[in-house]
């Protein structure tokens, strides 16, 4: 299972930087609409005035044995669930992955959404039924705010809790901001508009940002499995050796005794001395 | 001269060449480029997406459903989610996709989902014709 996992996460890196691409350009194309002046109204930018309903999406995986990989992510959910609704702020769960389903279902949270098997090989296709669903709900104003709970992948050796506000998102400014700015380019013309290249844009950017999310999820998911699953074959080698050495052992008390037992045998029928190593010799062939 | 392009989809790059020219169909008509273009950024619509080579020997005609066009400084960038090479389609798959669109829309003329089908269909079934031609 280590060496399956190890090729996982191999295939999980490729695809997540093969994926960088486009969530980059996408940036740059908003960094070019905040310098061609867009106006920055967008349902899915604005903060609703007061929260009164907070949206949990938890990307966990499907199986177990990923050691804590399951169990950060679903403590790290409730907890911050647990911290809004003390301030009595309401909650929607979106949940990604069986492990989350089966903690939350379990301990009779109201769940709002559920997906399974997405997580081994994310597609683009769930990212975007996700994300439809999401920035369906936080238009409507059923949800005032989401906060996207998953894994970011930094190494192979590192993986790291992440909890991020998913919707709104921060102002077109502020996204180019992150994008690095670059030089300032001649001015840009836009097809329809820039309003109107925004407005098709920002949706994707979200299932963009949902899509790398799933990716980092996924590879960090077969990272933990395998060093889980190194663990386990280092332990079950330890354990090996172990109650070997405590066999030998054993089988070597066994004969000693076996041994004194036929040199006792072997003194009390008496004799010469070199009769009695024959003897010996004897008892010992005939077992 | 040259515009580099490049194809990007959210899961890959698909494709990156040196044109000499790319033409592709925004929401207000169809676009070519030339290197020296002004930075420029549109919406693209379902329809074919051309790219001349650099010698102009070449086509390359990709069925693009939708996504957005970005040029700048003869960098030319194209952001779909759903782009086919032209040797990656099924015309038989795409012909059976037309047909049941049109079977839809038969049905209900404001279905916007068919039409949408049907589009896509039309422009698959364009640009595996003219690899083929």
């Amino acid at each position: 299972m280590e060496l399956i996992a190890a090729t996982r996460v191999a295939k999980a890196q490729t695809r997540a930087n093969e994926a960088r691409p486009y969530a980059a350009r996408i940036t740059s194309v908003i960094e070019d609409l905040a310098k061609g002046g867009a106006s920055a109204t967008h349902p899915l930018l604005e903060a609703p005035e007061t929260i009164g309903k907070v949206a949990y999406v938890v990307i966990a995986g499907d199986r177990g044995l990923a050691g804590p990989y399951n169990s950060t992510v679903i403590r790290a959910a409730e907890r911050e669930l647990m911290a809004r609704t003390a301030e009595g702020i309401d909650y929607s769960l979106i949940l990604i992955g069986k492990k989350a389903r089966d903690y939350f279902a379990f301990r009779n949270y109201t769940v709002d959404a559920f997906y399974e098997g997405i997580t081994d090989t994310p597609h683009y296709d769930s990212a975007r039924e996700v994300a439809e669903y999401i920035s369906e709900q936080f238009i409507d104003g059923d949800i005032d705010q989401v906060i996207l709970i998953f894994t970011e992948f930094v190494s192979i050796g590192t993986q790291k809790l992440a909890v991020r506000q998913f919707l709104p998102l921060e102002s077109v400014e502020t996204i180019a901001e992150v994008g690095g700015g670059g030089e300032l380019t001649a001015e840009f013309e836009f097809e329809p508009s820039a309003d109107g290249v925004l407005e098709s844009l920002l949706p994707r950017y979200v299932e963009s940002r949902l899509f790398s999310a799933l990716l980092d999820s996924s590879a960090s998911e077969h990272a933990n499995r395998q060093r889980a699953m190194k663990a386990a074959t280092d332990n079950a080698e330890e354990l090996i050796t172990k109650l070997g050495r405590q066999l030998s052992s054993a089988r070597q008390a066994s004969i000693t005794t076996e041994i004194m037992e036929i040199v006792g045998g072997a003194e009390a029928l008496g004799g010469g001395d070199d009769d009695k190593i024959d003897k010996v010799a004897q008892l010992l062939q005939q077992n | 001269m040259s515009i580099h392009v490049e194809f990007v989809s959210p899961e890959r790059i698909i494709f990156t060449a040196e044109a000499k020219e790319i033409i592709v169909r925004t929401s207000d008509g169809e676009i070519g480029f030339m290197p020296g273009h002004v930075p420029f950024v549109g919406v693209l619509q379902v329809a074919e997406a051309r790219i001349y080579d650099i010698d102009g020997s070449t086509l390359h005609s990709f069925a693009v459903h939708r996504g957005f066009v970005e040029i700048a400084n003869d960098h030319c960038t194209i952001l779909s989610d759903v782009a086919e090479a032209a040797a990656d389609i099924d015309p038989a798959r795409a012909e059976l996709a037309q047909r049941r669109a049109e079977e839809a829309l038969a049905a209900d003329n404001d279905d916007a989902d068919a039409a949408n089908a049907l589009r896509r269909a039309q422009v698959r079934l364009d640009v595996s014709k003219k690899a083929s031609a």
